[in-house]
C-alpha cells in the first residue's frame, strides 16, 4: 500500500506540503512528491483540491481479500467450567459490532466437558457457539489453545475478533495473530465501526494512558482486539434465545504442545474485587505510607466498598497490585468513587472515570484529580477521612431516628 | 547456557508534562529508560547466567539513540549487545516489530532461553513477547512471577493469574515475559559503566543484516495503523466544596445523601 | 568548550541519583538523628565500586574519573550529606594518597583493598593544636630497629575508628619544621593505636569522628609514605583533591535546599496561592539557582583539570570556598522559605543548614582557602 500522486494533475499548489503531518512531502520542481517520511495516514488526500493524489490500496503479499471474512467473533473464556464475566461483557460490546455489520455474532469455547456452557453465551447474544472440546482443553495452554483458535478462524473466517484482555486473553490473542498474520490492538476502551470501508475502530489508551489512539487493522483479517474487564457491559441474559452450536474436532496428535500445567495455586488474599465494586476508596501517594490506609479501610467498610491504590501507592509498596486502578491496574466504575491523596494522573483517570460519581481529597488545588471530580475537598487526607468517617456515622444514626 | 533479552528504551511515562495552555502532551525532553519490566527480564537473565557461566545478549530494536539503553545493560552485566536499527523499520506495529527481532535472534545463533518484560509502558500491548515466540515456533510463557527450576531441557516457572497463579513447565527452548514481582534488578556498577563505554561496542545490525523481508517489516509490514491520536477528554470540573474541613465535609455528605449514593 | 556531559558521565549521573533516591534518601533523617554509620549503605556502595571510582580497574578500583567521582559525592550528598563525606574522606583522602605516593608493594596491601571498598580509609593530620597551622604537629615517629614509633594525639578524624586503614601524619625531625613532617599508613588494630569516643556533632552526625591516640604504637618501616620529610608535601596534595570533594558535597546540600525550596514554594499556599508566586520568594530561588549552578561549574572544572592532570589547587580552593559558602547561604535561605516549618526537624531544610556549615571548615577553613587563592594570583 502507498500513496501516489499523479504528477500530471498535481498543481503544485502546496496545500498537501502544508497538510502532511510527517513533512514527508516535497515540493520538486513544481510537483509534490512523497519522501520515505510517509505514513500512509491519507492526510494529503483528503486535502488534495484536484484529486491529484490517491493510496494504492492494492494488498502486497499474499492476504485474501477482506470482503471474504464475515462476522464478529468473541472468545468466550472459561476457566475450570466457569464462564468469566467478561466473555459477557464482550458479547454485548460484539452484539453491536455485529449489528451494524449486519452480520452474526459467535462465540468460540474451548474447553473439555463445556458443552453446557454455549446456552449462557446463547443467553448474552451469541448466534452462534464454536465449540472446540478435548480433554487435552480442560486448561488453559497457549499452544493448545491457539491450535484450536487458529483452526476456527482459518475454516470459518471472521472478520473481527474480542478476546478479554485477561492474563489468559493477553497470552492467546497475540499468539493467534501472530500466527493469522494480522493487527492486534491491545486494552481497547472503546469500539466503534467504520460502515464506509467495514473498519473496525479501535481505540485504546497509549503513552502510559496520556493519550488515547484510534488503530485501524485495513487490509489483514480478522482484525483483532483484547478488551480489559470492567470497560464494556453486558447485556441483561435472555435464557429464551438459542443458537446455532458448531462443533469442531481437536486434533492433539497435529498439535505441538511443549508446556505443561502442573498445578494451579489460588490465593485468595490477592483478590480485591474492585471491578464490581459499589464504593470505591482510593489512596495515592497523599496518603503518605501503608499505615495511613487504615483510614481508608475504615471509611470503606463504613460505606459497604472496598479499597483501592494508584498506581503510586502500589509502587511504594503500601498496597499490593491487586489493588491498582488505572491504565495499568483495574479499570473501575463504581457509584461513588473516592480519591484520597491522588494528584489523578491520566494514567489513573483512565481506570476510574467511569465512575458514577467522584469525589477527591487532595491538599494541593492545583490537582488535576479536581478536574475530572464532582465534589473536592482541599485538604489533608489524614485531616479530612477522619471528619468524613464521623460525619457519616452522625448521618446514619440521625437517618435512623 | 546462551540467554537473549530483548528490551526496549521508553519514554519514561510516568514524567509526562501536559502544556498547561493547550492540554496538549509534551512529548519533547521526556528522559528515556529502559522498560521497567525488561530491566527485570534482563536480572533473572543475569542471574541465571551467571552460576552457569552462561552468555547474556541483549537485543533491541529502536532507532541510534538506543543504544544507550543497551550500553545500560552491558553496565549492568549483559555480556553483548545488539542494536537492530533501520529506517526500514520504523512505524514497525508489534508483528513488524516481533517479525525483525525474530530474524535478528536467527542470526544470533543457538539460545535456551528469550525473556522478555511483559509489556513495555508507552504502548502496553504485552504483543511482542508471544508473537516473537510465535516467529521462533517456541513455547512462550507470559507473566512470569517466579522461575521455579531451571535445568538444560526445562523450566518451570510460576504464571500469574488474576487470582493466584499457575505453576507450568516448559521445554527449552522457550521465551518467559517477566514481571515486576520476579525480582529487583541490580545497578548498573560503577566498573560496569566504564565497561559499557570504553571497552565494548554495541553491534548494529540492519534490516540486510538480519536477512529481514522488506515486506514484513516497519510500517509496510504493520498489519495496525495509528489512525488518529487524541488527548483522552475528562469530565468537566466539579464543585470544589469550601469553608473549614469539618463544614467541606458536611456539605459533601449532605450532597450525596441527596442524591442517594450513600 | 563544551559543557555537555558525555553519555557515560550521564549514565553515572542517573545511577548515582537512582542510588541516593533510592538508597540514602530514605535513612538520612533516622541517621542524623540517631547518630548511626550508615554501614548498610556503604557496604552496597562498596558493591557498586563507588569507593574505587577514580581508580584505574587494576588497581581495584572502578577505572572512572574525577569527574564520575564528585558526582557520586554531590548526588549522594544531597540525599545525605554525612554519607557524602564518608565517601569523599575514604576516596581523596584515605585511597588517594596511597595511590599517588605509594609503592606498589603499599598500592597492592592497602590500596587495592580500599578502591575495592573492603577497606575503608581515613585521613589523620589535624591535633588539638594544629588546626589550620598544620606545621605544628605534635604526633612523633620515632625510628627504633626497623619500625616506626608513634606517640601523639589526632582529632575530629572523618571515619575514625570505622576507616581500616588510616593515613597518619607525625614528626620525624621536629628540628625541619614542616620538612620534618613525615606520612605513615597505620592499620586499625595495630597494638597502642586507640580512639576517642564519638564526637557529638552539628551535622553530619552519621559520619564517624573521633580521636585518634597513639601509644608507643610500632609499625614497620616500610609503612612510611613517600620518603621521611614528604609528609606536609603528601597532606597538601591530597587535601587539593579533597576539596574537590568537600566541595561537591557542599554541591550536593545546597541543590538538595533548592530541591526543597522549589517543591515548598509551589505547594505552600499562603493568601490564597502559592508562595511561589511572590516576588519575594521567586527572587531568593532565582540566586539559589544561580550561585549553585556557579558553584557546580566551579567543581566540575577543578575535576577536569584534575582529570587532565593540570595544575588545578587555586581551581579546587576557589571550588571549595565558593560550594561551601553557598550551601551555607542558601541553606538559610530555605529555612528563610520554608518559614516556621523549617525551622521543625520534620523539615528536611534543618538538617541541610546544620549539614552544610562543616564544609565552610574542613579540610581547610574558607580563611584557608582564600590564603590559597590569594596566594596563588598574587604570585
Amino acid at each position: 500500500m502507498t500513496v501516489i500522486i499523479d504528477k500530471d494533475k498535481c498543481v503544485g499548489c502546496n496545500l498537501c506540503v502544508s497538510a502532511c503531518p510527517f513533512a514527508a512531502i516535497d515540493m520538486v520542481n513544481g510537483v509534490a512528491v512523497i519522501n520515505d517520511q510517509c505514513t500512509l495516514c491519507g492526510a494529503c488526500i483528503e486535502m488534495c483540491s484536484v484529486t491529484a493524489i490517491y493510496r494504492d490500496d492494492e494488498v502486497e503479499g499474499d492476504e485474501c481479500s477482506p470482503q471474504s471474512y464475515k462476522g464478529v467473533w468473541v472468545f468466550a473464556e472459561q476457566r475450570q467450567g466457569k464462564m468469566l464475566s467478561i466473555a459477557y461483557e464482550l458479547l454485548g460490546e460484539g452484539k453491536k459490532l455485529a449489528s451494524s455489520l449486519g452480520v452474526p455474532l459467535s462465540a468460540v469455547l474451548i474447553g473439555a466437558n463445556v458443552t453446557e456452557m454455549a446456552k449462557d453465551l446463547y443467553a448474552y447474544g451469541a448466534d452462534t457457539v464454536y465449540l472446540v472440546e478435548d480433554k487435552e482443553l480442560e486448561l488453559y495452554r497457549t499452544e493448545s489453545y491457539t491450535a484450536a483458535f487458529v483452526g476456527l478462524a482459518k475454516k470459518y473466517m471472521p472478520e473481527i475478533i474480542l478476546m478479554g484482555a485477561t492474563n489468559i486473553g493477553r497470552d492467546l490473542a497475540p499468539r493467534v495473530a501472530g500466527r493469522l498474520v494480522t493487527g492486534l490492538t491491545a486494552d481497547c476502551t472503546e469500539l466503534g465501526i467504520d460502515l464506509e470501508e467495514r473498519i473496525l475502530l479501535q481505540t485504546r489508551p497509549a503513552f502510559g494512558g496520556n493519550l488515547m489512539a484510534t488503530i485501524l487493522c485495513p487490509v489483514h483479517r480478522p482484525q483483532m482486539a483484547t478488551v480489559r474487564p470492567g470497560v464494556m457491559k453486558k447485556t441483561s441474559p435472555d435464557y429464551g434465545r438459542t443458537g446455532n452450536l458448531v462443533r469442531e474436532a481437536y486434533h492433539s496428535r497435529d498439535v505441538k504442545v511443549r508446556t505443561r500445567v502442573r498445578e494451579i495455586v489460588k490465593e485468595m488474599g490477592k483478590v480485591v474485587n474492585l471491578e464490581d465494586a459499589k464504593v470505591v476508596v482510593c489512596g495515592g501517594r497523599g496518603i503518605g505510607s501503608a499505615a495511613g490506609f487504615a483510614l481508608l479501610e475504615k471509611l470503606a467498610q463504613k460505606l459497604g466498598g472496598v479499597v483501592g491504590a494508584s498506581r503510586g501507592a502500589v509502587d511504594a509498596g503500601w498496597l499490593s497490585s491487586g489493588h491498582q486502578v488505572g491504565q495499568t491496574g483495574k479499570t473501575v466504575h463504581p457509584k461513588l468513587y473516592i480519591a484520597c491523596g491522588i494528584s489523578g494522573a491520566i494514567q489513573h483517570v483512565a481506570g476510574m472515570q467511569g465512575s458514577k460519581m467522584i469525589v477527591a481529597i487532595n491538599k494541593n488545588p492545583a490537582a488535576p484529580i479536581f478536574k475530572v471530580a464532582d465534589y473536592g475537598i482541599v485538604g489533608d487526607v489524614h485531616q479530612v477521612l477522619p471528619l468524613l468517617i464521623a460525619a457519616l456515622e452522625e448521618n446514619t444514626t440521625r437517618g435512623a431516628d | 547456557m546462551k540467554i537473549v533479552v530483548c528490551i526496549k528504551q521508553v519514554p519514561n511515562t510516568t514524567e509526562v508534562k501536559f502544556d498547561p495552555k493547550t492540554g496538549t502532551l509534551i512529548r519533547e525532553g521526556l528522559p528515556t529508560i529502559i522498560n521497567p519490566e525488561d530491566k527485570n527480564a534482563l536480572e533473572e537473565a543475569l542471574a541465571i547466567a551467571a552460576p552457569l557461566g552462561g552468555q547474556v545478549t541483549v537485543i533491541s530494536m529502536g532507532p541510534a539513540q538506543a543504544d544507550y539503553a543497551l550500553r545500560e545493560t552491558l553496565a549492568m552485566g549483559a555480556h553483548e549487545a545488539v542494536l537492530l536499527s533501520d529506517r526500514a523499520f520504523a512505524g514497525a506495529d508489534t508483528w513488524a516489530t516481533s517479525y525483525a527481532l525474530a530474524k535478528a535472534i536467527e542470526k544470533h545463533g543457538e539460545f535456551s532461553l528469550i525473556f522478555c518484560g511483559r509489556q513495555a509502558i508507552d504502548g502496553d500491548t504485552a504483543q511482542v513477547g508471544p508473537e516473537l515466540a510465535e516467529h521462533l515456533d517456541i513455547p512462550h510463557v507470559t507473566y512470569v512471577r517466579r522461575i521455579v527450576s531451571l535445568d538444560e531441557k526445562y523450566v518451570v516457572v510460576e504464571r500469574a493469574l488474576e487470582d493466584g497463579y499457575e505453576v507450568v513447565e516448559s521445554t527449552l527452548p522457550a521465551l518467559l515475559t517477566t514481571l515486576k514481582e520476579l525480582n529487583v534488578p541490580r545497578y548498573p556498577s560503577a566498573s560496569g559503566i566504564v565497561t559499557a563505554f570504553d571497552e565494548k561496542k554495541v553491534a548494529v545490525w540492519t534490516a540486510e543484516t538480519v536477512g529481514a523481508d522488506p515486506a514484513k517489516i516497519g510500517l509496510k509490514g504493520s498489519p495496525t495503523q495509528v489512525k488518529r491520536t487524541f488527548t483522552p477528554s475528562v469530565k468537566g470540573t466539579g464543585k470544589i466544596l469550601t469553608g473549614t474541613h469539618k463544614e467541606a465535609v458536611q456539605q459533601l455528605v449532605q450532597e450525596l445523601r441527596a442524591k442517594h449514593v450513600v | 568548550m563544551d559543557f555537555t556531559l558525555s553519555k557515560k558521565h550521564e549514565m553515572f549521573r542517573t545511577l548515582f541519583q537512582e542510588f541516593a533516591t533510592q538508597e540514602v534518601a530514605p535513612m538520612a533523617a533516622e541517621i542524623d538523628e540517631s547518630g548511626e554509620f550508615p554501614w548498610v549503605t556503604i557496604k552496597k556502595m562498596a558493591s557498586l565500586g563507588f569507593l574505587g571510582l577514580p581508580f584505574p580497574k587494576a588497581l581495584g578500583g572502578a577505572g572512572a574519573d574525577t569527574l564520575a567521582y564528585i558526582m557520586a559525592v554531590e548526588e549522594i550528598s544531597c540525599a545525605c550529606a554525612a554519607t557524602g563525606v564518608v565517601l569523599s574522606a575514604h576516596v581523596s583522602l584515605g585511597a588517594h594518597p596511597v595511590y599517588q605516593f605509594g609503592t606498589p608493594e603499599q598500592k597492592a596491601l592497602f590500596m587495592v583493598p580500599q578502591a575495592k571498598g573492603e577497606k575503608l580509609g581515613a585521613f589523620a593530620l589535624t591535633e588539638p593544636n594544629a588546626g589550620t597551622d598544620a606545621a605544628g604537629q605534635q604526633t612523633i615517629a620515632v625510628l627504633e630497629g626497623g619500625e616506626y614509633v608513634l606517640n601523639g594525639t589526632k582529632v575530629f578524624i572523618t571515619n575514625g575508628e570505622v576507616a581500616d586503614i588510616y593515613i597518619v601524619f607525625a614528626m620525624t625531625d621536629k628540628s625541619k619544621g614542616l620538612k620534618g613532617i613525615s606520612a605513615f599508613i597505620m592499620e586499625k588494630g595495630t597494638p597502642g593505636f586507640t580512639f576517642g569516643p564519638q564526637e557529638n556533632k552539628m551535622g553530619i552526625r552519621a559520619s564517624s569522628t573521633t580521636e585518634l591516640i597513639f601509644e608507643d604504637c610500632r609499625i614497620p618501616a616500610s609503612n612510611i609514605l613517600g620518603k621521611e620529610g614528604d609528609g606536609f608535601k603528601i597532606a597538601m596534595q591530597t587535601l587539593d583533591g579533597g576539596r574537590i570533594g568537600i566541595a561537591a558535597q557542599a554541591l550536593g546540600i545546597a541543590q538538595a535546599a533548592l530541591n526543597e525550596s522549589v517543591r515548598y514554594a509551589k505547594e505552600r499556599q499562603q493568601f490564597g496561592k502559592p508562595i511561589g508566586t511572590f516576588q519575594a520568594m521567586q527572587w531568593m530561588i532565582a540566586d539559589m539557582g544561580t550561585e549553585i549552578e556557579a558553584a557546580r561549574l566551579l567543581v566540575y572544572r577543578a575535576a577536569w583539570l584534575k582529570d587532565m592532570r593540570r595544575p588545578f589547587s587555586k581551581e579546587a580552593a576557589m571550588a571549595k570556598l565558593y560550594a561551601s559558602e553557598t550551601a551555607m547561604k542558601h541553606t538559610v535561605k530555605a529555612i528563610q522559605i520554608h518559614g516556621g516549618y523549617g525551622y521543625m526537624k520534620d523539615y528536611k531544610v534543618e538538617r541541610l543548614m546544620r549539614d552544610a556549615k562543616i564544609t565552610e571548615i574542613y579540610e581547610g577553613t574558607s580563611e584557608v582557602q582564600r590564603m590559597v587563592i590569594s596566594a596563588s594570583l598574587l604570585k
